[in-house]
C-alpha cells in the first residue's frame, strides 16, 4: 500500500502513515454505514410528518400556524454556521500541529449548537403556550416528534463534543480522538442536511399552505 | 390505587402481578421461569462456575464466543416459543368439539402473541446473528469482525430483550396484540396493561442491537476479506451475509421508528396512531411492514446461504451457478423493499396500488426459483452424501416450493381478500419460515458444529431429528391450508364448527412431532458431548469442506488463521486439497497478532439495558433513568480505555499451528464411506 496514495477522502490524518490508514478504514467507513442507518430514521419521521400534515390536523393548528419563519431563519444560520465552524475544527486537527485551534473551533461549534438547541426549545415552549401541544393532533405529535429527534440527536452530538474536549489533552488516546473527530463531524454535517430536509417540509411548505 | 411513595419505588407493580396467573399453564410457566432460573444460579455457584462463565464467555469479544451465545439464546427461547405453539394447538383442537377452554381467549392472546414475537426476534434472528458471527470471519480469511466491542453490545442488547420477554412470563402480562403490534388495539385505551410495553421494550431493545450487528457485517465483509478474496470468490454464505446485512442496516430502523412512535403514544399521550385527534393506524402498518417484509429475507437470505454450502459440500461438487446465485440473492434483497403493502392488501388502499404490490411480489418468485434450479442442478450428477443436513436440505427443497406457490396465490390481491385471516396465510407463512429458515439454521448448526467445538454431531440423533421435524412439519401446517380454505380463522381461541375439529387434532399431533424434533437436537446434543473423543475431528475438515474455515484445526484458535490466507478463486481450499497439499511446511514467518482485550462492559450494558426497560414496562421511573444513563456512561467508560488489545506473541502462534499441521499431515485422509466413523479425525478425502 503506498504511503502517499490518498486511500480514503478525509482520513489522511495528520503525518502519513500508512497502519494509521487501514486502522482507520473501518471505522470511518463504518461510520458512514451508520449514518446511512440514521437517514432512514429521518426519513421515515419525515414521510410520517407528510402524511399527518395533510390527513392529521384534527381541528388544531395547522402547519402554516405553527411554522415560525423568523425563528427557523435563525435556527437555519446558527446551524450552518456550526457546521462550517465544525468543518474549521477538522482543518486545524489536520493542519495545526497543536489543539489550541482545535479546542476553540469545537468550542465555537458547541456554542452555536446549543444556542440552536436552545432555540428550539424556545420555540416549543411558545407553541406549547399557544396550546399548540403534541398532545393535541396527530399533525403536532408528527411535528414535535420529527424536531425533537433532531433536536435530541444535535444534544447528543454535543455530549459528544464535551467528551472529545475532556479525551483531547490524553496522549494514549490521541489516535482514537483523531478519528473520533472525524466522525463527529460527519454526524454533524449530517444534521444540517437533515435540518435542510425539515426546513423546507416543515417550515417553506408549512408557510406556503 | 397504589399510593404515592409505593408509587415512586415501585412504579405500577404490585404483589399480586407476581408469579400467580389467569390460569393453571401460565402459572405453571411463569413458576417453571423461576424455578428454572434458580436452578441455573445454583448449579453455577455449585460448580463453582461464575469467574469461568465471566472470563471466558461474558466478557469475550472473540466473535466466535459470541456467535456461540447467540445460538445458545435461540435455542433456549425456541424451546418457549414450541411449547407455546403446542398449547395453542390443544386449545384450539378442544374447543372445536365444543370441549373446554384450556387457556382462555386472554392467555391465547399472550401465546400467540409471545409465540411470535420470540420465534422471529429471539430464535430465528440470534441464530443468522449467531451463525454469521461465527463463520464470516473465518470464511472471508479474516481474525475477527471489524467491530468486536460493538458485536459484544449487539449480542447484550439482543439477550437484555430476550430477558426481559421471559421476566415478562413471571412479572405481570405480555401484550395480546400480536407479534405485529397493531394500534389501535394495542393504544393505551384498549391495551392499558403493562404487555403492550414489554413487547414495546424487548423489541426495541433487540432492534437496535441488531442494527449495530448488522453495520458490523457489513463493514466487515467490505473491509475485512484477506489478500485476493475478490467479493465474486466469496462462499455464498458470505453473499447471504452481505444482503442480509444490508437489509439489516435499512429496514431495522422502521421498526425502531415504529416501536418508539408508539411508545410515545402510549406514554405521552400523543396520536400517531390512535383512533381520533388525527391519529392513523395505516401509519403503523406501513411503518411496520417496512421493516416487516424484508425481516423474512432477513431471516431467509441466510438459511440460503446455508444451503449453498451444505448442498455443494454433501454433493462433492461447486456450486452450481455462483453468479446467477450471486444475482439471485442481490434481486431478492432489492426485492424485498418494494412489497410491503401485500401484508394489508385488505386495509382500503385502492386497487391500483394492491395490483403494483401484488406484481412485484410476484416478482420475487423468479430470482427464487432461479436458486432452488441452481441447487438442484448442484446435486446433479454429485456424489450425494445423505447427512442429516443434507437430509433437511432435501425436505426444505420439496416444501419450500409448495410455501412458495401458496405465496404466489397470496400476492394476488383479490385472492388474498378471500384468505387473507384465515388459517391458509398461517399454513403460508410457517412454510416459509420453518423449511426455509429454521431447517437451514439447524443444518447450519449440524453442519458446522464439529467446527466450532472439535466433535460431529451424532448421526443417527440427527437423522432422527430430522425425521420428526419433516413429519412434524407437514402434519402440523398442510391441515392449516385446507382449515384455511374452509373458513378457519387465525388467531382466534375457538371456533365452533365441528368439521375443522379432525384437522385440528391432526395439526396437534404434528406441533407434537415438532416439539418432539427438539427434545431430539437436545438429545442428539447431549449424546454426541457424551461421545465427543470418539467423534473428535481436531484437524477440522470432517466434511471435505471447500471454503477456508475448513482450513482451521476444530476449534479454531482465537486468532482463527496463524498467517491471513491468500486467495486464488472460488472454493480456495478446495482446490488446494485437489491441486496441491494445504497443510504442506509454508515458509515465511510468522508475526505477533493483535486481539481485542476482554471487557465487561457490554454485559453491563445488557443489564443497564434490562434495568432501563424494566423501569418503562413498569413507570418505575427512577430504575428507567438509572438504566439509560449507565447504559450511555459504560459506553462513555469504553472511550476512555485506550490499552483495548493484547498481543499474541509470533512463538506462541508458531507453537500452535505447527503442531496442528504435522498433526494434520500425519492422520490419513479418510474416505467419503467411512466418514461418519471414529477414523475420520477431521480429514476426510477429497473428491479426485
Ligand atoms: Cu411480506
Amino acid at each position: 500500500m503506498s504511503a502517499g496514495k490518498n486511500l480514503h477522502p478525509g482520513i489522511n490524518i495528520g503525518h502519513v502513515d500508512p497502519g494509521a490508514h487501514r486502522a482507520a478504514e473501518p471505522v470511518i467507513f463504518g461510520f458512514w454505514v451508520f449514518l446511512m442507518s440514521d437517514l432512514v430514521i429521518f426519513a421515515l419521521l419525515l414521510a410520517t410528518y407528510a402524511a399527518m400534515s395533510v390527513h392529521g390536523i384534527a381541528g388544531g393548528p395547522t402547519p402554516a400556524q405553527v411554522a415560525d419563519l423568523p425563528s427557523a431563519a435563525i435556527e437555519t444560520g446558527l446551524l450552518l454556521l456550526s457546521s462550517f465552524t465544525m468543518s474549521l475544527a477538522t482543518v486545524a486537527l489536520k493542519y495545526r500541529p497543536g489543539r489550541a485551534h482545535l479546542r476553540r473551533w469545537l468550542a465555537v461549534t458547541a456554542v452555536l449548537g446549543l444556542a440552536f438547541v436552545g432555540m428550539e426549545a424556545w420555540d416549543f415552549a411558545k407553541l406549547a403556550g399557544q396550546g399548540a401541544v403534541p398532545q393535541r393532533s396527530g399533525f403536532l405529535s408528527a411535528h414535535f416528534t420529527l424536531l425533537g429527534t433532531h433536536a435530541l440527536h444535535v444534544s447528543a452530538g454535543l455530549v459528544w463534543m464535551a467528551v472529545l474536549a475532556f479525551q483531547l489533552g490524553r496522549t494514549e488516546l490521541e489516535d482514537l480522538v483523531r478519528l473520533r473527530i472525524m466522525r463527529l463531524a460527519l454526524f454533524w454535517h449530517l444534521l444540517d442536511v437533515v435540518w435542510i430536509a425539515i426546513l423546507t417540509f416543515v417550515f417553506l411548505f408549512g408557510a406556503v399552505g | 390505587m397504589i399510593s404515592g411513595l409505593s408509587y415512586w419505588i415501585f412504579g405500577r407493580l404490585e404483589w399480586s402481578d407476581l408469579l400467580i396467573k389467569s390460569n393453571a399453564i401460565a402459572t405453571g410457566a411463569s413458576c417453571m421461569v423461576v424455578i428454572v432460573a434458580i436452578a441455573i444460579v445454583a448449579l453455577l455457584t455449585w460448580t463453582g462456575r461464575w469467574g469461568w462463565l465471566w472470563r471466558e464467555w461474558l466478557t469475550s469479544l472473540d466473535h466466535k464466543r459470541i456467535g456461540i451465545m447467540y445460538i445458545v439464546i435461540s435455542f433456549i427461547m425456541m424451546a418457549r416459543a414450541i411449547a407455546e405453539a403446542m398449547v395453542m394447538r390443544t386449545q384450539q383442537a378442544m374447543a372445536a368439539g365444543g370441549g373446554t377452554d384450556l387457556v382462555g381467549a386472554e392467555h391465547f392472546g399472550q401465546l400467540f402473541t409471545t409465540h411470535g414475537t420470540v420465534m422471529i426476534f429471539f430464535v430465528a434472528m440470534p441464530f443468522l446473528s449467531g451463525l454469521i458471527n461465527y463463520l464470516l470471519p473465518l470464511q472471508i480469511g479474516a481474525r475477527d469482525l471489524s467491530f468486536p466491542f460493538m458485536n459484544a453490545v449487539g449480542l447484550a442488547l439482543t439477550w437484555a430483550g430476550a430477558v426481559l420477554i421471559m421476566v415478562s412470563l413471571t412479572v405481570g402480562d405480555f401484550s395480546t396484540g400480536g407479534w405485529s403490534a397493531y394500534p389501535p388495539f394495542t393504544e393505551l385505551a384498549f391495551s392499558p396493561g403493562e404487555g403492550v410495553d414489554y413487547w414495546i421494550w424487548s423489541v426495541t431493545l433487540t432492534g437496535i442491537g441488531t442494527t449495530l450487528t448488522g453495520i458490523n457485517f457489513a463493514v466487515t465483509i467490505y473491509k475485512e476479506r484477506c489478500p485476493g478474496m475478490h467479493l465474486m470468490r466469496m462462499p455464498l454464505f458470505c453473499w447471504t451475509a452481505l444482503c442480509t446485512a444490508i437489509l439489516i442496516v435499512f429496514a431495522l430502523p422502521p421498526l425502531t421508528v415504529a416501536s418508539s412512535l408508539l411508545a410515545l403514544d402510549r406514554y405521552l399521550d400523543f396520536h400517531f396512531f390512535t383512533n381520533g385527534s388525527g391519529g392513523n393506524m395505516m401509519n403503523y402498518a406501513n411503518l411496520f411492514w417496512l421493516f416487516g417484509h424484508p425481516e423474512v429475507y432477513i431471516l431467509i437470505l441466510p438459511a440460503f446461504g446455508v444451503w449453498s454450502e451444505v448442498i455443494s459440500t454433501f454433493s462433492g461438487k461447486r456450486l452450481y451457478g455462483y453468479r446467477s446465485l450471486v444475482l439471485a440473492t442481490m434481486c431478492i434483497a432489492v426485492l424485498s423493499f418494494t412489497v410491503w403493502m401485500h401484508h394489508f392488501f385488505t386495509m382500503g388502499q385502492s386497487a391500483n396500488v394492491n395490483a403494483a404490490f401484488g406484481f412485484a411480489t410476484m416478482l420475487i418468485g423468479i430470482p427464487t426459483g432461479v436458486k432452488v434450479y441452481d441447487w438442484i442442478l448442484t446435486m446433479y450428477r454429485g456424489r450425494i452424501r445423505f447427512s442429516a443436513p443434507m437430509l433437511f436440505a432435501i425436505t426444505f427443497l420439496f416444501s419450500f416450493v409448495v410455501g412458495g406457490l401458496s405465496g404466489i396465490l397470496l400476492s394476488n390481491a383479490p385472492t388474498d381478500f378471500a384468505m387473507h385471516n384465515s388459517l391458509f396465510l398461517v399454513a403460508h407463512f410457517h412454510n416459509m419460515l420453518i423449511p426455509g429458515t429454521l431447517f437451514g439454521f439447524i443444518a447450519g448448526y449440524m453442519y458446522w458444529f464439529p467446527k466450532a467445538f472439535g466433535f460431529r454431531l451424532d448421526e443417527r440423533w440427527g437423522r432422527i431429528a430430522w425425521g420428526l421435524w419433516t413429519a412434524g412439519f407437514f402434519a402440523a401446517f398442510a391441515p392449516l391450508y385446507s382449515l384455511g380454505l374452509m373458513g378457519a380463522m387465525r388467531r382466534t381461541s375457538q371456533t365452533y364448527d365441528p368439521a375443522y375439529e379432525p384437522f385440528l387434532y391432526v395439526a396437534l399431533v404434528g406441533a407434537a412431532l415438532l416439539f418432539a424434533g427438539f427434545v431430539a437436537l437436545v438429545v442428539q446434543l447431549v449424546v454426541s458431548t457424551r461421545h465427543r473423543d470418539r467423534l473428535a475431528v481436531p484437524i477440522g475438515d470432517p466434511w471435505d469442506g471447500r471454503a477456508l474455515e475448513w482450513f482451521t484445526p476444530s476449534p479454531p484458535p482465537e486468532w482463527n488463521f496463524a498467517r491471513l490466507p491468500q486467495v486464488e478463486c472460488i472454493d480456495a481450499f478446495a482446490r488446494e486439497k485437489r491441486e496441491g497439499d494445504p497443510y504442506a511446511p509454508q515458509d515465511g514467518d510468522y508475526a505477533d497478532i493483535e486481539m481485542p482485550r476482554n471487557t465487561g462492559l457490554p454485559t453491563l450494558i445488557g443489564m443497564a439495558g434490562i434495568a432501563c426497560a424494566f423501569g418503562l414496562v413498569w413507570h418505575i421511573w427512577w430504575m428507567a433513568i438509572v438504566g439509560f444513563v449507565a447504559m450511555w456512561g459504560f459506553l462513555v467508560a469504553r472511550s476512555f480505555e485506550s490499552r483495548t488489545t493484547r498481543t499474541i506473541p509470533a512463538a506462541t502462534v508458531r507453537e500452535a499451528n505447527e503442531a496442528w499441521l504435522s498433526r494434520a499431515r500425519m492422520a490419513r485422509a479418510v474416505p467419503r464411506e467411512i466418514e461418519f466413523t471414529a477414523a475420520n479425525t477431521g480429514r476426510a478425502e477429497p473428491l479426485a
